[in-house]
């Protein structure tokens, strides 16, 4: 079948995509073999080529990434091209002019080694054994993956496009141009479910709207009232030749692709010529606006007129590392359009906006064919599955991340670390205090050293504090790395808060009420423990997707007969919540208000904190007076009156205390109070660097998005409760059968043994998914493929051990098993010190105290 | 024999793309347009390159336009030119009398100083308002000859031979020095600018030479986009479904009979 177009466009359809680059053609051959039909894909350009970025892409896969998602969608993309015979692995290397690349690509090692990816480090003059003309006396050495391939883009999408075609399951439309996105009002949940594509050849009903518009994602999405939050970037590229040595390969890639990381460019043959691609110019952004139409347009859309004095560095940088390159001639050379998000994270999932209008954007290349495959197994179970996506998870963002400040913002800050060091606790700079606790202003007066975590800012430490480093005897670590984004005081508040008691601010958390006559079964439809229990009860407990695998892990209050409260982390709210109006019943029985604004959340926890709060009010704040894992609904006394509260007593840090719920602007006096009544208790403000790692690691709490992924089902997490509750939840059916199989891998805390390096420095893992070994140093998979990881790191201070977590399977998940770690490229011993439990009071009974 | 060439270019948008006329029909839509020179000029250009790597020389390349032209002339230095002059204007449009004024008064200005051009080359015609009058215009002024139309050019002890194509084969002409050529695309291939040359462009020194020539001459009254062709293709079907179609087709024109 060739592409002319099918002559009339059809009335209806199962699904329209909208975007034949190279996601919407293999989202719509793979949507093909999960069985869709009656499906629509229509471009404004023409085919093959209509125009977009896949058209100009340098089309080359560099298999290793610090980040799960990226990496392992990237290899699964990598192998779909070999797969169709697509793709030729011209190997690549990746060079460092600098000691601090040159420690870089020792992670590179690492994260080769964690995803299974074959590199080397090769010395300079290997290099050249590979890429001659490279200047070896300007270099370091390289990172050298043999698997690094040159893939055919456009082909890969039109035989994709094809096989769909073939099955008789698809009408493509090219030349067609999408005027509008219909949608009708769902009351129930507040939103709006998509029902027509309006283009300028016929309106097409359709059922599902996929946007795989690349660059205009977010204007098309807009039509329909959705976002999808992403600007066009400019990525230059020239290509120069013809170059002797190149044109003798006669091979469109002959040799290894070479990455010139510290000067953020890249060299890739292409035949007898040298495509040099930047990352190091200015960011250069644009609304979608300012792209030409392809009539317009010189070259394509996305290929802008070059800016040659944006690129003049690079240049000179080039020629510094193949002097070849200064006298080929420039015959082509653009300002390439690719998209970028504000958390340089893709959009992919059903938009929050309008119900079955979904994203499949922010793609490259290097990451389409598996992409589209995520959002057409997600289209098609509900979940995906070859892969955990929360990373990019459109649903992840907030409103406040939605608007084009916010976008241009950060993509203008993270463009230029594309083949940057970012650090695992690397912050922005760009778009801060955008929203703050509400405690903010004590906090700052503490010297706060906020943290940011999806726009709210959060204390990691106080700097006030800075005296317990002192007194507990502490110091830096040998290495600026493993200081980067740390600091000792973390520590500090960590054992005070063991000795005496802390205040943590939990304003970040998202509070979400589900009220109404069906909302307790809701809540029971939702969760994998049981709600419907007694007002004053809550549960800690999963949701899960329909394949069992964790979609949230939060808490759930009964806070009255007929409403429940659900509280989870910053991170998963935005993804909580759409899960929750997503499934919200239709008949208006349950009622779903966001809480997030109107109250704020204090932790008080350590062995003081009963005698500090008991200050505050009479009430017996005894275990059986506010027991383990209920809430009191109570008055503190506060100087300037009584506030109502909801004493919680739980605990994510291994104390007793309790999280203090009060309306929002009660939190300054509560704090205060707090403070005045802890003075001769050692009460200490304290950080996220306690509540969120060390408290929580010495207890072995999981983290959802780090050990808890839709991966890994409650059995694996040690998450399962002696019994399955009666009534029906979304996963239960996958939920009992993977009981009854028993775990593939548990969960585990680790210690690690010994922290020297070979040069004699103790490192610190950062728990950056660095890879677990066997004790000879082997790479570790599970019977589900899985590799074991690092998903959690942090020194135990009241251990004395640094702390890791990761899934190990079930013959390595005993207590006392010796294997190793490693960690920028040396492997350090570490041994199973808990598997389902805590390294720290493993009794609880400093909870419940 | 060392020469000394002069090349006049113009900064025009970059062809290949629809260009939009604005609202106000006074100008074009920049914004997504990129700039060049004029492809008859960037065959001078390589020509003189050419002509000075053989017989050693120097290039001026010298152009009356905005301060952006400003770009065009350190992409002539780019791809070999020695010397960059830029005649300045305000952007407005001056027509071809005024240009050749202005242009006149600077290579007599450039002549004064660094010695008579032995060469002078303009491209036939600009790519953006087709004028054809500007070579001629300064040829005149200078009293010198000129030939319009050139896709070959000798450069003699004492003369200048230039070719240019007809219908039945070509016509050649002797012209003594210093002469004009107005060139044509196909003289030769040009360049692309190596990327050594274009880090050396941006070091090349540029010289402005402001003049006192009145801006303007014909005024523009308004720009009108033309009307789109539409095309007239029309798919008669895929492979051998085809085939019934082109049949119909082909006895319908006549060339088959039914």
């Amino acid at each position: 079948m060739s592409d002319i177009p099918s002559t009339a466009m059809p009335a209806t359809a199962k699904v329209v995509v909208i975007g034949a680059g190279i996601v919407g053609n293999c989202l719509v051959g793979h949507l093909a073999d999960l069985g869709w039909t009656d499906m629509v894909l229509i471009d404004k350009g023409p085919l093959p080529n209509p125009g977009g970025s896949t058209g100009h892409a340098s089309n080359f896969i560099f298999p290793v990434d610090h980040n799960k998602e990226m990496a392992l969608l990237g290899v699964q993309s990598a192998n779909q091209y070999r797969d169709l015979g697509l793709s030729v692995d011209s190997g690549g290397i990746e060079v460092a002019r600098t000691q601090e690349r040159w420690d870089e690509l020792q992670r590179r090692m690492t994260s080769a080694m964690a995803w299974g990816v074959e590199a080397h480090l090769l010395t300079p003059e290997q290099v050249t054994e590979l890429v001659p003309f490279v200047n070896d006396e300007i270099i370091l050495g390289g990172f050298y993956c043999p698997s690094v391939s040159v893939v055919d883009s456009l082909e890969t999408g039109t035989v994709m496009r094809r096989k769909a075609q073939d099955k008789g399951v698809l009408e493509v439309f090219a030349n067609t141009e999408v005027l509008d996105i219909e949608t009708e009002p769902t009351p129930h949940n507040g939103l709006s479910k998509v029902t027509a594509v309006v283009t300028d050849k016929g309106r097409i009903e359709a059922e599902y709207v996929v946007v795989a518009c690349g660059v205009w994602s977010n204007r098309v999405a807009n039509m329909a009232g959705a976002t999808i939050p992403l600007v066009p970037a400019v990525h230059q590229m020239a290509d120069v030749g013809p170059i002797d040595i190149l044109a003798e390969t006669n091979n469109e890639i002959g040799y290894p692709i070479v990455r010139d990381m510290d000067t953020f460019c890249y060299e890739r043959q292409s035949a007898g010529s040298m495509e040099v691609g930047s990352y190091a110019h200015r960011p250069i952004l644009h609304h979608p606006d300012e792209i030409p139409s392809n009539a317009e347009a010189a070259l394509s859309p996305t290929e802008m007129p070059f800016t040659p004095d944006d690129f003049d560095e690079q240049m000179e940088q080039a020629i510094e590392l193949m002097d070849m390159l200064g006298d080929a001639e420039i015959k082509y050379a653009i300002n390439g359009l690719l998209s970028l998000t504000p958390d340089a994270m893709p959009c992919l999932g059903e938009t929050t906006e309008v119900a079955n209008l979904w994203s499949a954007a922010a793609v490259w290349v290097k990451e389409g064919p598996g992409m589209a495959q995520v959002v057409a197994e997600w289209m098609t179970h509900g979940y995906p599955r070859v892969i955990d996506a929360h990373g990019a998870d459109v649903a992840r963002f907030y409103d406040w991340e939605r608007n084009d400040e916010h976008i241009w913002a950060r993509a203008e800050e993270h463009f230029n670390k594309t083949y940057g060091i970012v650090h695992p606790a690397e912050q922005w700079a760009s778009r801060r205090g955008l929203v703050k606790g509400a405690v903010y202003d004590r906090q700052e007066a503490a010297q706060a050293e906020f943290y940011e975590a999806r726009g709210w800012e959060r204390p990691q430490w106080y700097n006030s504090n800075a005296d317990l480093v002192e007194r507990y005897d502490l110091g830096p670590r040998d290495t600026e790395w493993d200081n980067r984004w740390w600091s000792p005081i973390t520590i500090g508040e960590h054992l005070n808060l063991r000795e005496n008691c802390g205040v943590v601010d939990l304003s970040a958390f998202q509070i979400y009420d589900l009220s109404g006559p069906g909302a307790v079964e809701f809540a029971e439809r939702l969760a994998v423990n049981k709600v419907d229990k007694p007002v004053g009860s809550s549960v800690y407990t999963p949701w899960l997707n329909n394949d069992g695998g964790f979609h949230s892990d939060l808490t759930m209050m009964r806070i009255a007969e007929d409403t429940v409260r659900i509280v989870t982390g910053v991170f998963d709210g935005g993804r909580d919540r759409f899960w929750v109006l997503k499934h919200l019943p239709a008949d208006g029985s349950v009622t779903f208000t966001d809480r997030t604004r109107d109250l704020t959340t204090l932790g008080l926890w350590g062995p003081k904190a009963p005698e500090v709060l008991s200050q505050l009010t009479g009430h017996d704040l005894s275990q059986s007076g506010s027991p383990y894992g209920s809430y009191l609904d109570i008055e503190l006394d506060l100087p300037g009156g009584p506030a109502a509260v909801k004493l919680f007593r739980i605990s994510y840090v291994g104390d007793t205390g309790w999280e203090i719920y009060a309306d929002w602007d009660h939190g300054g006096a509560i704090w205060d109070a707090l403070f005045d009544a802890g003075r001769d208790h050692g009460i200490r403000p304290t950080g996220g660097g306690v509540y969120g790692s060390s408290g929580r690691m010495e207890k072995g709490y999981r983290l959802m998005g780090a050990e808890l992924e839709s991966e890994y089902d409650p059995v694996e997490a040690g998450l399962a409760r002696p019994r399955v509750k009666a009534a029906d939840f979304i996963g239960k059916e996958a939920y009992l059968a993977a009981r009854e199989r028993g775990p593939l891998a548990k969960m585990c805390t680790l210690t690690v043994e010994n922290l020297t390096d070979a040069e004699g420095r103790e490192r610190w893992m950062q728990g950056g998914n660095e890879p677990i070994l066997t004790a000879d140093g082997e790479r570790i998979e599970d019977g589900h493929g899985r590799v074991s990881r690092v998903t959690s790191a942090a020194y135990g201070p009241s251990v004395g051990k640094h702390l890791l977590l990761g899934y190990l399977p079930p013959d390595l998940a005993e207590v006392g098993t010796d294997l190793q770690v490693m960690y920028m490229h040396e492997r350090f011993p570490v041994k199973v010190a808990a598997v389902d439990g805590s390294v720290f009071d493993p009794d609880d009974t400093r909870l419940k105290t | 024999m060392s020469l000394r060439i002069l090349v006049c270019v113009k900064r025009v948008p970059a062809p290949g793309a629809r260009i939009n006329v604005t609202d106000d029909g006074q100008s074009v839509e920049t914004a997504h347009l990129g700039f060049t020179t004029s492809p008859h000029e960037e065959c001078a250009l390589e020509e003189a390159v050419q002509l000075t790597e053989a017989n050693g020389g120097t290039v001026v390349v010298l152009t009356l336009g905005p301060p952006e032209a400003e770009e065009q002339l350190r992409y002539a230095a780019s791809v070999g030119a020695h010397e960059l002059v830029l005649v300045p204007t305000d952007g407005t449009a001056w027509d071809p009398q005024r240009t050749a004024t202005a242009l006149t008064e600077a290579i007599e200005a450039q002549e004064a100083a660094g010695g008579a051009f032995d060469l002078i080359l303009f491209g036939n015609e600009s790519a953006d308002s087709g004028g054809f009058q500007v070579g001629v215009r300064v040829a005149r002024a200078l009293g010198r000859p000129i030939v319009n139309g050139i896709k070959g050019i000798e450069v003699g002890a004492e003369s200048v031979t230039a070719r240019r194509a007809v219908d039945a084969g070509s016509e050649v002409y002797e012209l003594p020095r210093p002469a004009v050529l107005g060139v044509k695309e196909g003289l030769n291939l040009p360049r692309y600018p190596t990327m050594r040359g274009r880090l050396a462009s941006k070091k090349a020194e540029l010289v402005t030479a402001e003049l006192d020539v009145e801006a303007g001459g014909q005024r523009l009254v308004a720009l009108r986009q033309p009307e789109e062709q539409v095309s007239n293709t029309e798919l008669l079907g895929d492979s051998p479904a085809a085939a019934t179609a082109v049949v119909d087709l082909l006895e319908e024109l006549g060339v088959l009979e039914s």
